[in-house]
């Protein structure tokens, strides 16, 4: 569905990133065989950022939007409601929006909200901020937190196969805009491919348990436990090409803008083939699609697309205003785009966390 | 065609490639290895692979790689 806001602006991105970085080389090099190295090349492998063992979701959205308040780039009394999206919840009750009002002393008032959602987590967030904000009192803002810790560990544990997911989390903050801005987004849905990427156990279908932890072979010689993540990759990467691009014309035509009128398309980061071959399709030339947060950062599922904001664009945001186009991928499956003006923020950051 | 066979063989040398009549099928080839195909298909005849014919059905054989890199632009002898 394609939908249009009006009033509504984002003021300030914060990108939160773990301490330990993890290089590929090194986690490789216990199974290091010519297949790693030409994915290191391919897929653009370098180096990743993990959260601790013990770190949650909740731990990097109060650390980022502890940052915020420290450093008077946000003030408690103009939080009208407290977004997090992630798939990896502190708990299932209470919601994460929840710890986070709790724990930062914010009036019962401010609204808050969980949503499960992975790679699109982030144009899905801004979204619903846009929806909410034409809502509130005009002194209000919106806080959109993504957050996951998929790929926990500590520096001692030993990979068994290559890794390139991350950990890392946004805070993006939704205000009230006074100058006829737009923005334009769509998202779309489709429930019947859910096992391309899917954690079987862990929710009430499937509690996690000693049986769900044993790794089986699941038909290629890949081993996996239902406690994993699951990938079917190459209906992943048909499913991108064949969806994204369709996508990304349609919001471009409703935003009545040409594709070399965006300056920035900052896209989810899966891996740089992907991308490449989505620019290719797209006819984007690859200098305005940034390529560089799996192979610096690894892949932060929803958070991907704010790390990419921040990473690449950073202050030229505070000064420069562009007109950008986002789009998130993945889980679900769901896909989902968004086109608006980007800039003369409060602040753009991003930060390394103790976590 | 040995140019491919070439290429597939530095891929995976554990693999008698000329011996199976299915690369995937036999698990000669997983989906990275396409992955790594795909780009030294590129490189080696010049051509940029659609993304969508990124198929396994379209890296089975060797006749079927070679379709697929003609259709691309690329510059495949028999």
């Amino acid at each position: 569905m394609v939908t249009r806001f009006k009033g509504a602006r984002i003021s300030g991105v914060l990108a939160v990133l773990p301490e330990n970085e993890y290089l590929y080389d090194e986690e490789t090099k216990n199974f290091a065989s010519p297949a790693t190295r030409r994915l290191k090349k391919i897929m653009g492998f370098n180096k990743r950022r993990a959260a601790k063992s013990t770190t949650t979701s909740c731990d990097f959205c109060l650390y980022g939007i502890r940052h915020l308040l420290d450093n008077n780039l946000l003030k408690k009394e103009e939080i009208g409601a407290v977004i997090v999206l992630s798939v990896t919840p502190d708990y299932y009750m209470p919601q994460m929006s929840n710890i986070i009002q709790g724990e930062l002393g914010l009036p019962n008032d401010v609204i808050c909200m969980d949503i499960s959602q992975a790679c699109a987590a982030y144009v899905l967030g801004i979204y619903q901020a846009a929806m909410l904000i034409g809502h509130l009192p005009l002194d209000k803002k919106v806080i959109v937190c993504t957050s996951d810790v998929l790929c926990r560990k500590e520096p001692e544990w030993k990979l068994a196969e290559p890794s390139f997911g991350g950990d890392a989390a946004t805070i993006t903050i939704m205000e009230h805009s006074f100058k006829g801005e737009e923005i334009f987004a769509n998202i779309y849905n489709d429930g019947t491919q859910r096992e391309a990427l899917i954690i079987h156990a862990g929710g009430f279908k499937m509690p996690r348990s000693p049986e769900t932890a044993i790794p089986h072979d699941i038909g290629d010689g890949t081993m996996r436990s239902y406690n994993d993540l699951w990938m079917d990759g190459s209906a992943v990467f048909n499913f991108v090409q064949k969806e994204v691009p369709p996508m990304i014309r349609e919001i471009l035509q409703q935003a009545g803008k040409e594709k070399d009128e965006i300056d920035w398309y900052l896209f989810h980061q899966p891996n740089k083939f992907m991308l490449q071959k989505l620019a290719q399709r797209l006819g984007i030339p690859s200098e305005k699609m940034p390529m560089n947060i799996v192979e610096t950062f690894g892949n932060s599922s929803g958070s991907c697309v704010g790390v990419n904001i921040a990473y690449n664009l950073g202050e030229k945001l505070l000064d420069h205003k562009y007109t950008c186009c986002l789009a998130g991928f993945g889980g679900g499956l769901a896909w989902a785009s968004a086109v608006l003006d980007i800039g003369n923020l409060d602040f753009c950051q991003m930060i390394i966390s103790h976590l | 065609m040995e140019t491919v066979y070439e290429i597939l063989n530095s891929l995976r040398p554990e693999f008698d490639f000329k011996s199976s009549k299915d690369f995937i099928e036999d698990g000669y080839l997983d989906s990275f290895d396409v992955v790594s195909l795909v780009t030294e298909l590129e490189d080696h005849f010049d051509c940029i692979i659609d993304a969508l014919d990124i198929l396994p059905e379209n890296f089975n054989t060797v006749a079927s790689i070679m379709n697929i890199v003609k259709k691309n632009g690329g510059k495949c002898e028999e």
